[in-house]
């Protein structure tokens, strides 16, 4: 799900590169038909999650603040829906204020070229 | 060959309850003495069946109950993928699926219930379902990807979210439900018709009082479903939601006794007419009564774990209620929802416009002087739940007037102390008692309501609770009088205020440099806005130049108010209300061409709803071009300065109000604060402008202005009062300027200015010795800043239509900026595009080529 991620032998759509998502920003892209969030943290890692927020059932996740909330002593990267809020996780889509919803995520990787590569989603673990 | 000294445990069935009773075995000590084998048909460890439907979204990983597939205990073996095919009381032996014979010591039951299919001809069709397993949901994913139509026969709890199903999965979906009305073992009459509108409502097709008479056959499928005295319905898919069945046929072939109405009968030990063998979970039927929810399969669970241990434990009936959020409808149901207790008596609130019907079931108090909750019926707005439901059976009397328990919540949930032994959890049986144990035990008590739920298991099964426990917690923390915290988040131990102050002082301009120095971790969506509107009343900035763009809101952030469907509004500033016939005639127009909803809004300018986000740089282009800018309807700054047409027009003004409040809106345009900020001109006291209901309001007098400060509609509205009286112009704007000012220095974050006012020490007074006596000596410097932000101001859309940087957000895809949104739908109302509802997120399908940017 990260910048290191080994290559992905399923498809994979080019959505832009590295530098068209701002920094703790995100992008929507159209992967396979289906609109998927792409974020950059801090660090410069990605993330890629369904745009659609099931809270508010309107596909906007991508336009949410990104940034990190302390999970039991950990930092952890989310962004917050732009509609009312609610916090997911950008590792692993799960939302962070109920834990019976969810986000799909998908395979994401910056390759060499600098361009950022979505893959299929991924099985959330 | 030593004596056999360890004994063997079958369980028949991992479902739901089976999984519960193996838990409960290890964690207390069963399996010290037992060694248990699981056998289960499906091929799945355990699930949350009761989540089911959401396995679309989150798939199968994330519903298990046993995420590792194996139990830590070595002393359990679970064997999956193989049905029991019987057993023999006699030899104390089972017989799986592939011949393997295994003796027992002891064997329980645990193979819950099967779907109702009601024998109407072409019912075993292909493209004929029913909605109780993983697989089950898999093939009606499959089959629904072909089709256009879907039924669910059955309009109980079950079926309606079977519906809501295969409306998730796009089919256009009708529930057909024998009974008059849905949910009829819920919800009363009244009740199920409130909840069949709301269904209807969102598009799905609700035929009550329908019989099904015949699935009818199309090539070998489902081709539609022929209903008695009613219009067949065309569909492809058919789901069977008519009840459930207890599973009893192992019992039954074994000889045990069997309740009248199917289930294995059992004691209230949950033993069956064998000694050796128990029943548990919807299989069961103790004292000849199954129970087809989770919970009190749990407690039977532990009921047997306890007999087997040698303890007391007895099940002696369980709480019915259910809550659920049916297609975004909260339904309630609780107790005695049908008032079938001789005497009880009934108390409905409906609210037809809203959707709201609510329902209490009261009896007599025994000594007679008061009365007692029964049970209840919720539709719409099921926020009472939380405190209604632990009431019932509590013996706590009802308040004077009960009807304030259910009536609209903005008159609040009146306080009503329940009982220490009043459960608040009923999935887990947590008590208030064992609630305020965790957060009042000596040591590493629990600090919030998450904490609590993760040690007492309150609210972390069907959530429905979760208000209920919070309040608890919180009501707890206030008695013993623990400070609250009044840092601005998790990343800043500082007020807003303080923060202010710390970037002023350090004169910070990136969130970056704040975080650093004075925060931990990454910010969120509480602090990030906050310091950028810092840094813009501060700065006068562009809200999306590269250093503050991630850090603004929603709205904020594409300048825009964001709508439900995510769409944006559009609100061009129309100062004091006053416009142009040519300027009235652009907008039309441009809402014309642009298909926008038009909307004359309560602060005296017009609204244009629906705009996609890539269409705002075009719609904005057209308003600038033609002298519009922005109305900042979108941020937390200032509104409108509302005017009435004052002493032009009136025979009864006594000043100009609308070219006031013109030069106000002016002045203060743009100007970034902790909330929003409104303000009014009204030409004499007849007030017309509502003045008064404004954070800043100017009444005409003979000899000049009155300025009224701290006053707001919305929720908690308060009148503005008299600050200084008589003033001239200048003197006004020059007191005007101070105040805000020092409002924005001061306040916290989404403080109005009367909550603000009245937070001062000294309140008004201190304001006007501020404002009005300069006694801190800050007039000139409060007056500066307000005058750099003045000179400072320019219209945020035309810088950003210039900047081809700030441009490039507003795009629907970032690699497919010419595909509309998909998700986006409209449908007409009173001859305007309103949004259309969405079901789930919308897939074009992998035939729309899109490629990757040059
Ligand atoms: C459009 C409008 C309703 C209308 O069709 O008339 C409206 C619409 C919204 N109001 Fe309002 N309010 C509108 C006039 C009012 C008024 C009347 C007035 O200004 O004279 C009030 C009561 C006066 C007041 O504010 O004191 C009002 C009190 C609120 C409140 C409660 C504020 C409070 O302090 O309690 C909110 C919530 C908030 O701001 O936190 C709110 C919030 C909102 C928001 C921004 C909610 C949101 O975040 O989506 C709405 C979005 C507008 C949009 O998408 O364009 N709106 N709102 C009015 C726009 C006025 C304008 O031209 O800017
Ligand atoms: C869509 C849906 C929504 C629901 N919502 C709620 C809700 O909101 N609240 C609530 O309280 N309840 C709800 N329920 C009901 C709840 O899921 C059941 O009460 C619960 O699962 C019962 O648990 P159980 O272990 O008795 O049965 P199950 O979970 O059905 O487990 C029985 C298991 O035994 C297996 N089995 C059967 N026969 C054999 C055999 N001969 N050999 C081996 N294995 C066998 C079955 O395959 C199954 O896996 C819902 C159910 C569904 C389907
Ligand atoms: S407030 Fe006074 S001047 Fe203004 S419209 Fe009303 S009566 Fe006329
Ligand atoms: S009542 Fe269901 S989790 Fe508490």
């Amino acid at each position: 799900m990260t910048a290191s991620a080994e290559p992905d032998s399923r498809v994979t759509t080019v959505v832009c590169r590295l530098t068209d998502i701002e920094v703790e920003g995100g992008v929507a892209a159209l992967v396979v038909g289906e609109a998927v969030a792409v974020f950059r943290t801090y660090d410069d890692h990605v993330f890629a999650l369904s745009n659609y927020d099931p809270c508010s059932r309107a596909s906007v996740l991508a336009r949410g603040i990104v940034g990190t909330r302390d999970v039991d002593g950990t930092q952890v990267p989310f962004v917050a829906s732009p509609m009312h809020k609610q916090a997911f996780d950008l590792r692993t889509g799960q939302c962070l204020d109920d834990a019976a919803v969810q986000v799909p995520t998908y395979d994401v990787r910056v390759g060499d070229d600098g361009m950022v590569l979505v893959g299929g989603r991924t099985s959330s673990s | 060959m030593s004596p056999k000294t360890r004994k063997t445990l079958v369980v028949a069935g991992h479902g739901m309850v089976g999984h519960r009773f193996v838990q409960a075995a290890i964690e207390r000590g069963l399996t010290e003495t037992y060694d248990v084998i699981v056998v289960g048909e499906e091929s799945r460890a355990a699930y949350d069946r009761v989540a089911l439907t959401s396995f679309f979204e989150v798939g199968a990983d994330e519903l298990s109950l046993l995420p590792g597939g194996q139990y830590d205990d070595p002393r359990v073996r679970l064997v999956l993928d193989t049905a029991v095919e019987g057993f023999d009381p006699e030899t104390r032996t089972v017989l799986l699926a592939g011949g393997e014979v295994i003796s027992y010591d002891e064997l329980v039951l645990a193979t819950g219930a099967s779907p109702f299919v009601p024998p109407v001809p072409g019912h075993d069709l292909p493209g004929c379902f029913v909605y109780r397993t993983i697989d089950d949901l898999e093939a009606i994913r499959e089959a629904a990807a072909g089709a256009r139509v879907g039924v669910v026969i059955g309009g109980g709890l079950l079926g309606l979210e079977a519906a809501n199903a295969l409306a998730q999965l796009g089919l256009e979906t009708h529930v057909v439900e024998m009974a008059p009305r849905l949910m009829a073992v819920q919800v009363d009459a009244a009740g199920g018709a409130t909840l069949a509108r709301h269904i209807e409502k969102l598009g799905l097709k609700v035929h009550t009082g329908a019989m099904t008479s015949e699935v009818v056959e199309k090539d070998g499928r489902v081709g539609a479903l022929a209903l008695k005295d009613e219009e067949p319905i065309p569909a492809e898919v058919v789901v069977f939601s008519a009840g459930i069945r207890p599973r009893d046929t192992l019992a039954r072939e074994a000889g045990l006794d069997l309740a009248e109405r199917g289930g294995v009968l059992v004691d209230e030990r949950c033993r069956t007419s064998d000694p050796h063998v128990w029943a548990i979970g919807e299989c069961a039927a103790p004292g000849g009564r199954m129970y087809g929810l989770v919970a009190p399969g749990y407690a039977m669970a532990e009921v047997v774990v306890d007999a087997l241990l040698g303890g007391p434990g007895e099940f002696t009936g369980a709480d019915m209620s259910t809550k659920l959020k049916l297609l975004g409808v909260d339904v309630a149901s609780f107790g005695d929802a049908h008032a079938t207790t001789v005497g009880a008596l009934e108390l409905v609130f409906a609210d037809a416009v809203a959707g709201h019907y609510k329902k209490l079931v009261v009896l007599e108090n025994e000594a007679g002087d008061g009365t007692v909750l029964i049970g209840g019926v919720l539709v719409g707005d099921a926020s009472a739940y939380g405190v209604l439901r632990p009431m019932v059976a509590s013996g706590i009397e009802l308040p004077a007037n009960p009807e304030d328990l259910i009536l609209p919540a903005s008159r609040g949930v009146p306080e009503i102390g329940l009982p220490d032994e009043a459960v608040v959890c009923s999935c887990n049986n947590v008590t208030k008692a064992t609630i305020l144990e965790h957060v009042s035990r000596e040591e590493t008590p629990c600090t919030d309501a998450t904490c609590v739920t993760k040690c007492s298991g309150a609210g972390s099964t069907c959530g429905s609770c979760k208000a209920g426990v919070k309040k608890i917690v919180e009501d707890h923390f206030a008695s013993v009088g623990k400070v609250v915290d009044r840092s601005l988040c998790e990343h800043f131990p500082l007020t807003r205020q303080e923060l202010f102050d710390v970037i002023a002082v350090h004169g910070y301009t990136r969130f970056d440099d704040v975080v650093e120095g004075h925060g931990r971790g990454r910010g969120c969506d509480i602090c990030k806005p906050t310091v950028a509107s810092i840094l813009a009343s501060q700065l006068n900035g562009h809200v999306l130049d590269a250093a503050a763009r991630t850090l603004q809101d929603t709205n904020d952030a594409y300048l825009a108010n964001i709508q439900r469907n995510g769409t944006y509004s559009v609100v061009p500033r129309i100062p004091g209300g006053e416009i142009t016939p040519e300027k009235l005639i652009v907008i039309g127009e441009v809402a014309r061409d642009f298909d926008l909803y038009t909307k004359i809004t309560g602060g005296q300018r017009i609204d244009l709803f629906g705009s996609r986000m890539e269409q705002l740089p075009q719609i904005w282009q057209r308003l600038v071009d033609a002298g519009f800018e922005s109305g900042h309807a979108y941020g937390k700054s200032l509104r409108t300065v509302k005017s009435c047409v004052g002493s032009t027009w009136c025979r009864y003004g006594v000043q100009d109000s609308v070219g006031l409040a013109i030069a106000l809106e002016l002045r203060y345009r743009g100007l970034r604060s902790p909330h929003k900020l409104k303000g009014g001109v009204s030409g004499c006291a007849r007030e017309c402008a509502e003045a008064r209901s404004k954070d800043f309001g100017v009444i005409a007098t003979e000899k000049g202005w009155n300025l009224f400060v701290a006053g707001n509609g919305g929720a908690a509205p308060v009148h503005a009062r008299l600050l200084a009286g008589d003033l001239d112009t200048e003197t006004l704007v020059r007191y005007l300027d101070r105040f805000l000012m020092y409002y924005i220095r001061t306040a916290d974050r989404l403080q109005r200015t009367a909550p603000w006012v009245d937070s001062l020490e000294g309140g008004l007074e201190r304001v006007r010795e501020v404002v009005v006596d300069d006694v801190l000596g800050l007039g000139s410097e409060l007056e500066a800043a307000m005058a750099s932000h003045v000179e400072g101001y320019f219209d945020e859309w035309a810088a950003t239509l210039e900047d081809p940087d700030k441009l490039a957000r507003f795009v629907s895809f970032v690699n497919a900026p010419d595909t509309p949104d998909p998700h986006i739908t409209f449908r007409e109302e009173r001859d305007q595009a309103v949004p259309g509802d969405s079901a789930g997120p919308v897939s074009l399908g992998a035939s729309i080529p899109v490629g990757a940017p040059q």
